[in-house]
């Protein structure tokens, strides 16, 4: 199969990523659209590296993988933190900062 | 399949291993060191390890070399960001650490996981808990920090980027006072930061699907080699620098700055607004001079409009603010703009203006920040503006050096905000933008307005009932104080020597 219809998947799995975090209100939600775009990277780098015939693609996806395990753990504490302070997961709820 | 280990020069990574050490037992401590000794360990280790490593970067000071298997180059720029960025977390570092500000303890939670208002928070307050899970958060930033300006390729810096970000977000969420600003704003920081990251990544994946290597010298290599250009190439460039530019909080990508600025504890304000700022201009700088050199006429536009943006709206909407932390947030922003101009110069003049830049705006902040965690009233700090009338006749000293801060950020002769200005705005003439100089002094003037009106407030208003006064505090910021004072006099007086320094240092190894 042509690898060249990966990267149209991922372009369309990061767009959706995309306009999931601008539309979505819930925090989880947006936070969920968040690693679907660092997925659809990992597809692209995976795709390129099949394309470019070396190995550093392969090599970043797994280094994503690990980072993005990370990054849930620091974000469902903050986000854990403030839906026990507020009771809701919305973000539109915290209003305190503006202007 | 032979497999050769990569040669990797301990020596002059030692900086960094040093801080990654440091982290490491930190952590330990944080888990199995008695709480009564914890505080003390900890800040034995966070300054021993930054004070070591500061003297590891100078040790390191002729070394220019390419290692780790290609991912890290230490070179002259890199090492001269690197020890800024130590010796910044050192004042920023001893801004957290002060606790006679606050009657209670620290400026952070006394356990970040307790409800804002609980009987569970104010037993904890009671009993005098302090938190001491700040320092190894501290650590891994700084070390993120000291990756990012030495990072080789897209990857290593996508890993630096993330090590900085994710203890920043926490640190943002626990101040001690006010935590309902302070989670909102670590939820924002969050939810923005890891959006931009995402960019940032899949802007790596294009270009290196375009160049077949994540290395920024043969992408340097494939752009002049490839004989047709992709805009492949191009989208994945403009996506790319949105991680780099979302750090430095330039316009479009400037939203959670105000709200990081008034949200977090004034004392992680200071550190990460003067250190991640030198870390993500040395990212920035590396990616668009060493990978995208050879296309300059291809993001320069880009970065035009991002810097004629950032000076012009970072300026106006400050003027409104009445808030001083969310005031220092917008200035950020139009510093930003001020910057970009020696940047977008893309000539070693240019890398020169926009490191002196960045080093003379660390230590004013640095300052500013312990002057603001200082001015208190009954609630805590006093941010209102209104609660400055007067301050100036109450504490001249602390009122004055904040002024010098502000004329410094504001770019007043005899200071170093001045020199930094001069040396960017000149930079950007001898590359033929003088447009975007015109905008730059237009963009000061405005920034001038609203430094200025702070001074005035605090030396011509009346000292009202709403006046907050100035705290004594201990040795711990009164250094930070000193340091701030001292270098933007300094780099305002006798610029010479830090200026040959930067020129000595040379350009990016490629």
């Amino acid at each position: 199969m042509n690898p060249a219809n990966y990267i149209l998947l991922s372009a369309l799995l990061f767009s959706i990523g995309a306009i999931g975090v601008l539309v979505r209100r819930n925090a989880i939600i947006v936070f969920m659209s968040v690693e679907l775009m660092l997925n659809s990277a990992n597809l692209a780098f995976v795709a390129f590296a099949r394309m470019n015939g070396n190995l550093d693609g392969q090599v970043v996806a797994f280094f994503v993988m690990v980072v993005a395990a990370a990054e849930v753990v620091v974000g469902l504490a903050i986000i854990v933190t403030i839906f026990r302070t507020r009771r809701s997961a919305s973000i539109d709820e915290p209003n305190l900062l503006k202007y | 399949m032979n497999f050769t280990p990569p040669a990797i020069d301990y020596f002059a990574l030692s900086p960094m291993i040093v801080i990654f050490a440091a982290a490491i037992v930190s952590v330990l401590v944080e888990a199995f060191a008695p709480r009564t000794i914890r505080r003390f360990l900890q800040l034995l280790i966070v300054f021993g390890a930054l004070l070591t490593s500061a003297v590891l970067i100078v040790l390191n000071a002729g070394t220019r070399t390419v290692t780790g298997g290609g991912a890290v180059v230490i070179d002259g720029p890199a090492l001269v960001m690197m020890g800024t960025i130590v010796v910044l977390s050192i004042l920023g570092a001893a801004l957290m650490a002060e606790r006679s500000i606050d009657p209670v303890g620290d400026s952070f939670a006394a356990r970040a996981s307790s409800l804002p208002g609980s009987e569970d928070e104010r037993q904890l307050t009671q009993r005098g808990y302090l938190q001491t899970e700040i320092w190894p958060l501290t650590l891994f930033a700084v070390l993120g920090m000291l990756l990012f300006v030495t990072a080789n390729n897209l990857l290593l810096m996508f890993v630096a980027l993330e090590i900085i970000s994710l203890p920043l977000y926490l640190m943002t969420g626990m101040a001690r006072r006010r935590r309902l600003l302070s989670q909102e704003a670590s939820l924002k920081y969050f939810l923005l930061g890891v959006f931009a990251s995402a960019f940032y990544l899949y802007g790596a994946a294009l270009v290196y699907g375009y160049s077949g290597s994540i290395f920024f010298p043969e992408i340097a290599q494939s752009l002049t080699s490839k004989p047709s250009e992709s805009i492949v190439v191009f989208i994945g460039m403009g996506m790319l620098i949105i991680g780099p530019l979302f750090k430095i909080g330039a316009v479009p990508f400037h939203q959670w700055v105000p709200d990081v600025y008034q949200g977090a504890p004034t004392a992680v304000v200071g550190f990460m607004a003067a250190t991640v700022k030198v870390a993500a201009f040395g990212a920035l700088l590396r990616i668009l001079y060493v990978a995208f050199g050879g296309v300059r006429w291809d993001w320069d536009p880009l970065i035009w409009i991002v810097a004629v943006a950032s000076m012009i709206l970072g300026s106006i909407v400050a003027l409104l603010q009445t808030d001083i932390k969310r005031l220092l947030g917008y200035s950020w922003i139009a510093q930003a703009g001020f910057i970009l101009v020696g940047l977008a110069a893309a000539s070693p003049a240019g890398l020169e203006s926009t490191m002196f830049y960045v080093i003379a705006y660390g230590f004013a902040t640095v300052g500013t920040f312990a002057v603001i965690s200082m001015v208190r009233d009954a609630n805590g700090e006093a941010t209102n503006l209104a609660a400055w009338a007067g301050i100036g006749r109450k504490s001249p000293l602390v009122a004055s050096a904040l002024s010098l801060f502000l004329l410094g950020l504001a770019g007043i002769p005899l200071t170093s905000g001045f020199v930094s200005k001069f040396a960017v705005f000149v930079a950007a003439i001898e590359a033929g933008a003088t447009w975007l100089v015109i905008i730059g002094v237009i963009a000061s003037l405005i920034a001038a307005f609203f430094y200025v009106r702070i001074v005035v407030i605090m030396f011509f208003a009346e000292p009202t009932e709403q006046t907050a006064s100035v705290v004594v505090p201990s040795a711990f910021t009164t250094i930070s104080l000193s340091a701030g004072v001292a270098v933007t006099l300094i780099l305002g007086i006798f610029p010479q020597p830090v200026l040959d320094m930067l020129s000595n240092a040379g350009l990016f190894l490629r």
